[in-house]
């Protein structure tokens, strides 16, 4: 990536180091760009992403404990803005929002019109973006048609999703290096994580510790660079560099989740399994783990009318291959039981999605298991797969 | 395009009469559905009875005496399109916790004048008698809801009325998940979506107001519940309130119930 510097004639910064009180100076720098600041907050007990204008606004000292259908926030005294990892949201709720017009439509005469929903897209700056959610940005970056791949999905590669293009086009998006996993956490065994990128604007790594309390903020676009450059900061020293690198390895090291190798080829080979029918007893069909997983893109189509049936509406909103319409065809819904659901969302993320796009539907970032009510986890799933073939855990294939 | 207004009747059987005055509670819309149907007979709203057949007839309540069962078929035979509203009539409401028990006995109990009481043995519903078309789901029934199989019925289309699990609903509201981040106990993973998620969204655990949902786990859910902390009566209790006479409801309930007298799990 060659560009900035001689072009614009400023001596744009790639890499600085700023204090804890310039998150503020970043938040307003942001905001005079025109870009709604989305961050995340506190909110009934989580960390959701909400909009926030003030750096107070962030959960400074708020950690999430997490796992298979568990979640709950700690303080703790290191007071980072960022020392919590994902919650139940993700920016999937601003890209690719739950219920969108597609159009309206109005009787007129002895004809109708139809209209689609105009104007210009809201521009967001995502503030605080894990490496699991870059990658998940990514995942549907091809799935709506903005990024090619070698997928077979020719369709989704034709056919650009015209709203969720402008919306990603306009955002600005701040990534946050991660300085400790969950433990439902497993992006490392995916390799989305726990360092962000690429595909940022700019990248925090949050320093705390010997009396200090400071971010090293580097860029990853000239937008990025801009910005940084208006940013009361000092330069970033080899120490600070080193000291980041330990912040994401901290992170690595307390990983709490791992997915098996080669799952793709392992599910490919079972679809077939005694195990479907083992995890359809425990799995309530309930379509939380595709709500909150940040690649899951399926949608239903309704219509409304009103009493006159003068004007109509045709709105999108998600929808989930747990729900027994999902699968309705003439005749019936195709997936009438747990095992078969739970095996089209299993083997959608982790197999049939690299024949279709060319990547991974799952970036490791563990939602489905902890906003799972019965705590159903995707990668004791697959462990449990491989082990029926008798191969050690380790998976040496 | 000058069609004939449809005729509207709304009937009431076993039940508070708080699903029939959602239709009243339409305040922003009751004009246009006055001016859509004829109002042919609704006790609540006018005394004006037009006589059959209508061309819709929304049914409230639960059959819970045989003068209702009788009556019941002859207002199936006069309705072109019957849609049943509310968990009385769809699945013969808190009365039916009756079916669980003595009625007799009850009846002595509470009655000077037993012999006075022409009751059944049990509260169920409108389906279990004659045939209907549509089954609205709530206790009460959301008035969106409502105008939206109103609104499908005028246009002569299918109601966009989902069977899917609250918690779907509850995601789409962006409501934290109070089973998953607090502990609380939630029929939502079992229960149908149609209110919104309001309890969820209150802090509260879904009560499952609007009955099983379709193919609905609620054996993993009440493991789940007792790993929770519930006990066994807890656990049946969940189950035995406003759909206790829905079948997937009913049966989990009769599983943690025997038990429940016993104080043991099952
Ligand atoms: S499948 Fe689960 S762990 Fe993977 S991206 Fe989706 S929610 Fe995250
Ligand atoms: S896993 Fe299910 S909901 Fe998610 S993208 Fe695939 S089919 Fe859609
Ligand atoms: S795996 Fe968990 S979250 Fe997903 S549908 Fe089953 S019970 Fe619900
Ligand atoms: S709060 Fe209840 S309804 Fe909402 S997601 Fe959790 S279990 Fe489902």
């Amino acid at each position: 990536m060659k560009r900035t510097v001689q072009e614009s004639g400023v001596s744009h910064q790639r890499r600085a180091v700023i204090e804890r009180d310039a998150v503020q100076a970043l938040i307003d720098a942001l905001g005079a760009e025109g870009y709604a600041v989305i961050g995340p907050r506190r909110r009934d007990g989580a960390i959701v992403y909400d909009p926030l204008t003030d750096a107070a606004d962030l959960p400074w000292g708020w950690i999430d404990e997490q796992e298979g259908g568990r979640y709950r926030l700690h303080r703790d005294d290191r007071g980072a803005a960022f020392g919590h990892v994902v919650g139940p949201q993700s920016w999937k709720k601003y890209l690719y929002p739950p219920r969108q017009t597609l159009w309206t439509g109005r009787r007129e005469g002895g004809g109708f019109t139809v209209e689609t929903p105009q104007g210009p897209p809201p521009r967001y700056a995502f503030l605080g973006v894990r490496g699991c959610e870059l990658a998940a940005i990514a995942v549907q970056d091809r799935v709506f048609g903005v990024v090619r791949h070698d997928g077979r999905s020719v369709g989704q590669q034709q056919y650009t999703d015209s709203g969720y293009a402008a919306r990603r086009a306009a955002a600005f998006i701040v990534a946050v290096n991660c300085g400790r996993a969950a433990g439902t956490c497993f992006c490392d065994s995916i390799g989305t994580g726990p360092q962000a990128g690429p595909g940022y604007d700019l990248c925090l790594t949050e320093l705390i510790g010997d009396g200090r309390h400071e971010f090293l903020v580097e860029a990853g676009s000239d937008r990025g660079a801009v910005l940084l450059d208006r940013l009361p900061a000092r330069h970033a020293e080899g120490a600070d560099l080193e000291a980041a690198a330990a912040v994401t390895e901290a992170a690595r090291a307390g990983m709490g989740r791992r997915m098996e190798p080669d799952v793709a080829g392992l599910l490919a080979r079972n679809l077939e399994h005694p195990r479907w029918d083992e995890v359809a007893g425990r799995c309530l069909s309930c379509a939380n783990c595709t709500m909150v997983c940040p690649t899951c893109f399926c949608t239903t189509v309704e219509d409304t009318t009103d009493l006159t049936g003068d004007h109509v509406e045709r709105w999108r909103r998600w929808d989930s291959c747990f729900t027994v319409d999902f699968s309705y065809i003439h005749g019936g819904s195709i997936r009438q039981g747990g095992a078969s659901r739970y095996r089209q969302w299993m083997t959608h993320k982790l197999s049939s999605w690299y024949e279709q796009f060319g990547t991974s539907g799952c970036t490791g970032c563990g939602r489905c298991i902890t906003w799972c009510p019965v705590g159903i986890d995707i990668t004791e799933e697959a462990r449990a797969i491989r082990a029926s073939e008798g191969g050690a855990s380790d998976g040496a294939d | 395009m000058a069609r004939r207004k449809p005729k509207l009747a709304v009937w009431k059987f076993s039940s508070c009469d708080g699903c029939q005055l959602s239709l009243l509670d339409c305040e922003d819309e009751l004009l246009a559905v006055a001016e859509s149907v004829e109002i042919a007979y609704f006790l609540e709203a006018t005394r004006v009875e037009i006589a059959g057949p209508y061309d819709l007839s929304l049914v409230e309540g639960s059959i819970g005496t045989p003068h209702d069962a009788q009556r019941i078929k002859e207002i199936r035979r006069k309705s072109k399109r019957l849609v049943t509203i509310g968990a009385c009539a769809t699945a013969g409401g808190i009365q039916a916790l009756r079916n669980f028990r003595d009625v007799d006995g009850f009846i002595r109990a509470v009655y000077a004048r037993p012999d006075y009481i022409d009751t059944l043995a049990t509260s169920t519903a409108i389906q279990d008698h004659v045939t209907v078309d549509f089954e609205l789901r709530g206790c009460p029934i959301d008035k969106g809801q409502l105008l939206e199989v109103l609104n499908a019925f005028l246009n002569g289309r299918r109601p966009v009325v989902p069977p899917h699990s609250q918690c779907l609903d509850c995601k789409l509201h962006g409501n934290v998940c109070i089973m998953v981040a607090d502990g609380t106990p939630c029929l939502g993973p079992v229960t149908q979506a149609g209110c919104g998620a309001l309890c969820p969204a209150h802090a509260r655990g879904c009560y499952g107001c609007f009955g099983p949902k379709e193919t609905p786990n609620t054996a993993a859910l009440a493991k789940q519940l007792a790993a929770l902390g519930c006990d066994a009566r807890t656990i049946a209790e969940s189950f035995r309130s406003f759909n206790a006479n829905a079948k997937a409801f009913r049966e989990e309930g009769d599983r943690w119930e025997a038990p429940a007298k016993q104080g043991l799990k099952p």
